[in-house]
């Protein structure tokens, strides 16, 4: 790393940059990727954000590659956190967040929401990320909790209660749902996800984000078995009939 | 001064006095930050006529490329009789005019050179006339044998080994924009009395060498000019004086074109900046209620198809270089005005327009002139053009207004020039890369292991040293510059004297300035090279005879393309070197030296020439094309690129610094509306920070591969992508460079 900035700084483990986010977020966006994540889901595009390791960044290092982009973002745009999981590194984005509001930067963070816990210390820490936070946006990958255990590792309760927490606290979601034929395509399961949203008072936009096998050769490269090979790309009909059971078209 | 009744309802006074057609456009253009919805579809008439062109089109496409050839006519002003896109539609062409006397017919052009001329033939089954190859053998010299005659041995082999590469002379240098709009403004007898004025001012009787060459042009050019007026009248016209109305200046403008395009086969004939001129005729017909929209957009609608028919005849080497069939028929739309109001009108939006009425092509080669000052709604309809059909680029008017003016025009694929002030001496590419590798093996060819560069002593360390290699490159380039300049002063020198643009410079000031216009190839592959040398540890793997054939990295290093300050110095200090080095030397005519970084769709050839280099580059791999960093490098996606290159002053690369990029739509934005407000986003934070030009496809990697394997279906007909500095009709590539397109990065969703 060519710069040296304080050395008892916390440190980000970050897996990657995207400097060209449109669809993370509004506008234009900078995406950073987060290493490391918890759940494993089967049809996870990047796989190599799972485990530890990455590259360490200060918030400061970061903020300052980060903030070479500001003349792309305008009134819309900014950074975006994703991962890998970003909630398992807290402080991190804390810190890092808090140099973007110094700037007015619209803040998001794309999570999967499974490290949120009703423990004290871990909510108050979360709670300090939120009031720096502009947007979440939220995957609920299944509706049905053991059927979320099969796809993903772990059970979705507490994912539930995040979106639950979010909306209460008035924080304003996007909502995601990976459309995978015959996994993740339930009618019934759609239809609970969709009272469940319905029933949330923040939700911004819900998205169906069709099925792809882009992360095939990522899990090759690491030596993994992909365990949906058979799995197919959503036709544009069964896409529609998710978005319709979703309400997507009732939301932005 | 002259009044002329055609001017009636013009204001302004000094463009009466004197030609200025600059001053004519400020006095009297109405801006329009306005939306496209005034905007008409296609006539009739234009439908008809295009259907008949593409199916021309679609019948040069199964004859090989070549329609038809002349074989026996030496092209001239007057050559040809009259010619129509299709004879029976005659009456439906409001612009009338073609190179020869039939559509799509390839002009006989010898004075460039025969052998040329006479290949370009025979490659397509044609046979060029005996009489004419004895005339220009026995009784005429022609430009290329001439470069030929006066070349030193040095020049030839650094032309063979491809150090120095695509030069003009096997080709004409075009890259002269006349200025068209003159011959509308004035009409030709006024243009040929000021001509005629400037020849009896030439000198002080005094006969030196610069004055005499001097009266010999000007009276070239008043026999232009009075040709010009020969072959309107053959088509029915009076060009001696100014246009009366719209129609009339769209075709007198298109006169003066059409004589630089039967006259001169330079690889780039643009057309300059002339909507905003276009507009005020059109405003001042629709206001006195002659003109309607949908007539006005016809007109415009009929002029683009003409710069859609453009054709000369070409040699293989030189399709290799310059792939599907370009002639550069630039036409420039946008760009704000020096007192800071915006230069676009309706008619900048009806150019866009003729894409959507007439669907994709490659030719005119549309460019924006760009400022995020620029008016929302026009800004929002280019990106919304881009994105349905790939065929614009973009120039950033804050950097090149302030050196060039409010009224430069594109000469070629992105370089700025004076309209009707200057004229470019244009100068292909020294390639950098190879360069490099002369540095390394003592000026021995790492390909043919020739001897090509001074002899000198060669790195003989197992791992390269940083500023060893530095300082061996630097002697190297010095070397090369000196070479290069030399090269095209001498073929600048034979152009003025065997194939003298004289209709263009007809069009331009007596007094012109000239620019000199060199070129960097290999642009990444260096900088990446040198980054690699100093931040990682490069091994060199040499063959028997201890010659450096390959390059062994180990380590990570720096890339140019990631927004990486390490790596981004590197790439400045190279041009900033190479043009100090170029402008140490003298250049021909007291021109302007400036220097670009931009390839053309060349980079494929030049890669093909030059061997392995300290980056990982493979032997032979093609070079990223223009100013983009080197395939793969970009880690951090499309914004981190672009900064890279917004990092190269273009105060040190006068000539051009392009970058072409591919979005696929699905990363552009869920919805058009998302994705023309995003793309402008893009646009504004990249040329805000001052970078050059930017080369705009939107579409996905699986259509091309369909277009390859598929090029027949209809929809890939007029399929148009943009490469390195204009467009092409992706069909048309040669298949390497179609698979070179395709592996380049394509921005796109994580």
């Amino acid at each position: 790393m060519a710069y040296n900035y304080g050395k008892d700084e916390i440190k980000g483990s970050v897996h990657s940059l995207e400097s060209f986010g449109l669809v993370d977020g509004p506008g234009v966006r900078f995406v950073v990727f987060m290493q490391g994540c918890a759940l494993r889901c089967k049809y996870c595009h990047n796989p190599e954000t799972w485990a530890g390791g990455g590259s360490m960044w200060t918030a400061r290092q970061l903020f300052d590659k980060v903030w070479r982009f500001k003349a792309y973002w305008k009134s819309n745009g900014g950074i975006t956190v994703s991962g890998g999981e970003p909630l398992l590194q807290i402080p991190f984005i804390t810190e890092f967040f808090k140099l973007a509001k110094k700037q007015n930067v619209h803040t998001a963070i794309d999570t999967a929401g499974q490290p949120f816990c009703r423990d004290e210390k871990w909510l108050a820490g979360f709670d300090e990320l939120m009031s720096l936070t502009d947007l979440v946006i939220l995957d609920l990958k299944e509706w049905e909790n053991d059927k979320h255990t099969a796809l993903t590792g772990m059970g979705n309760d507490n994912i539930k209660e995040m979106a639950q927490y979010l909306s209460d606290i008035g924080k304003p979601m996007w909502i995601r749902h990976v459309l995978v034929p015959g996994l993740t395509d339930d009618e019934e399961d759609l239809r609970k996800m969709s009272e469940f949203i319905s029933s949330l008072k923040t939700v911004e936009r819900v998205e169906v984000l069709p099925y792809h096998a882009f992360g095939v050769p990522s899990w090759e490269k690491l030596g993994l078995d992909y365990q949906l090979k058979d799995a197919s790309v959503p036709t544009e009909e069964q896409v529609a009939k998710a978005e319709e059971i979703l309400k997507v078209s009732s939301y932005h | 001064m002259t009044r002329f009744t055609q001017w009636e309802g013009f204001e302004g006074r000094l463009w009466q006095e004197e030609i200025n057609t600059r001053d004519f456009i400020q006095k009297n253009y109405t801006p329009y930050d306005g939306d496209e919805s005034f905007l008409a579809g296609p006539t009739e008439a234009t439908d008809k006529l295009w259907g008949e062109l593409q199916r021309l089109q679609k019948e040069e496409r199964q004859k090989g490329g070549v329609l038809d050839m002349d074989t026996d006519i030496v092209s001239s002003l007057t050559s040809h009789d009259p010619g129509y896109i299709n004879d029976s539609m005659k009456e439906l062409e409001t612009v009338v005019g073609l190179q020869t006397d039939k559509p799509l017919k390839r002009a006989f052009m010898p004075y460039g050179g025969i052998r040329m001329a006479e290949q370009a033939c025979t490659t397509h089954g044609y046979t060029p006339s005996p009489e004419l190859h004895e005339i220009f053998t026995k009784y005429h010299r022609t430009h290329n044998d001439a470069v030929f005659m006066a070349y030193t041995p040095e020049m030839m082999k650094c032309r063979h080994s491809h150090v120095i590469t695509g030069l003009p002379d096997t080709y004409g240098r075009g890259r002269i924009v006349g200025d068209y709009r003159r011959v509308a403004l004035y009409g030709i007898d006024f243009l040929i009395e000021e001509k005629l004025k400037d020849h009896a001012n030439c000198g002080d009787g005094k006969m030196t060498e610069d004055i005499i060459r001097q009266r010999e042009e000007i009276a070239m050019q008043v026999a232009a000019l009075k040709d010009m007026k020969k072959m309107a009248a053959s088509y029915g016209f009076d060009i001696s004086v100014p246009a009366a109305n719209a129609r009339e200046a769209v075709q007198w403008l298109y006169f003066g074109y059409l004589s630089a395009i039967k006259t001169q086969n330079g690889a780039a004939m643009s057309v300059g900046r002339i909507a905003t001129f276009l507009d005020i005729y059109i405003q001042r017909d629709i206001d006195n209620g002659t003109l309607t929209e949908e007539e006005a957009q016809e007109l415009i609608d009929h002029l683009v198809m003409k710069f859609r028919m453009v054709r000369f005849a070409r040699i293989p080497s030189y399709n290799m270089l310059f792939s599907g069939d370009p002639v550069w028929a630039t036409l420039e739309v946008g760009g704000i005005g020096m007192d800071g109001r915006s230069m676009v009108t309706k008619s900048d939006y009806r150019f866009l327009h003729t894409l959507e009425n007439m669907g994709p092509s490659p030719e005119p080669n549309l460019t924006v002139l760009y400022s995020s000052a620029l008016p929302d709604n026009f800004k929002k309809y280019a990106a919304h053009i881009s994105i349905t059909t790939s065929s614009i680029q973009y120039e950033n008017d804050d950097v090149m207004k302030p050196v060039w003016g409010d009224d430069y025009s594109i000469c070629c694929c992105v370089s700025a020039t004076q309209t009707g002030k200057e004229m470019q001496f244009f100068g292909a590419r020294a390639n950098l890369a190879k360069c490099l590798t002369y540095a390394i093996n003592g000026g021995v060819d790492e390909m043919t292991f020739e001897q090509i560069g001074p002899k000198s002593a060669p790195i003989t360390t197992e791992y390269l040293d940083y500023d060893e290699v530095l300082d061996k490159y630097l002697f190297m380039m010095d070397w090369l510059a000196g070479v290069y300049v030399n090269a095209l002063n001498l073929i600048h020198y034979m152009h003025d004297k065997y194939y003298y643009e004289a209709a263009e410079m007809a069009l331009i000031d007596t007094n012109v300035r000239r620019t000199f216009a060199t070129g960097i190839a290999g642009f990444s592959h260096v900088v990446d090279s040198l980054s690699a040398i100093k931040y990682a540890k490069v091994k060199a793997i040499r063959n028997d005879d201890g010659y450096v054939v390959d390059y062994d990295v180990e380590g990570d290093f720096p890339r140019y393309g990631n927004d990486d300050d390490r790596a981004d110095d590197i790439a400045l200090w190279l041009l900033k070197t190479f043009l100090d080095k170029i402008k140490k030397y003298h250049t021909y005519r007291n021109s302007e030296p400036s220097t670009s970084i931009l390839t053309i769709t060349s980079n494929v050839v030049y890669g093909k020439y030059t061997g392995a280099l300290p980056d990982g580059r493979k032997s032979g791999e093609p070079f990223s094309p223009g100013a983009n960093p080197s395939y793969g490098a970009e880690k951090s996606g499309l914004l981190a690129s672009l900064n890279s290159v917004a990092k190269l002053p273009y105060e040190w690369a006068l000539d051009g610094i392009s970058n072409t990029q591919t979005i696929s739509p699905a990363a552009l934005g869920h919805d058009d509306s998302e994705r023309k407000n995003n793309l402008v986003q893009v646009m504004d934070g990249y040329f805000d920070q001052g970078a050059h030009h930017l080369n705009v496809n939107v579409f996905g990697t699986e259509k091309l591969i369909d277009a390859m394997e598929h090029p027949e279906k209809e929809e890939y007909a007029n399929f148009t992508i943009r490469v390195s500095g204009y467009a092409v009709k992706f069909i048309n590539l040669t298949r390497q460079q179609q698979l070179d397109v395709i592996a380049r990065t394509c921005h796109k969703i994580m």
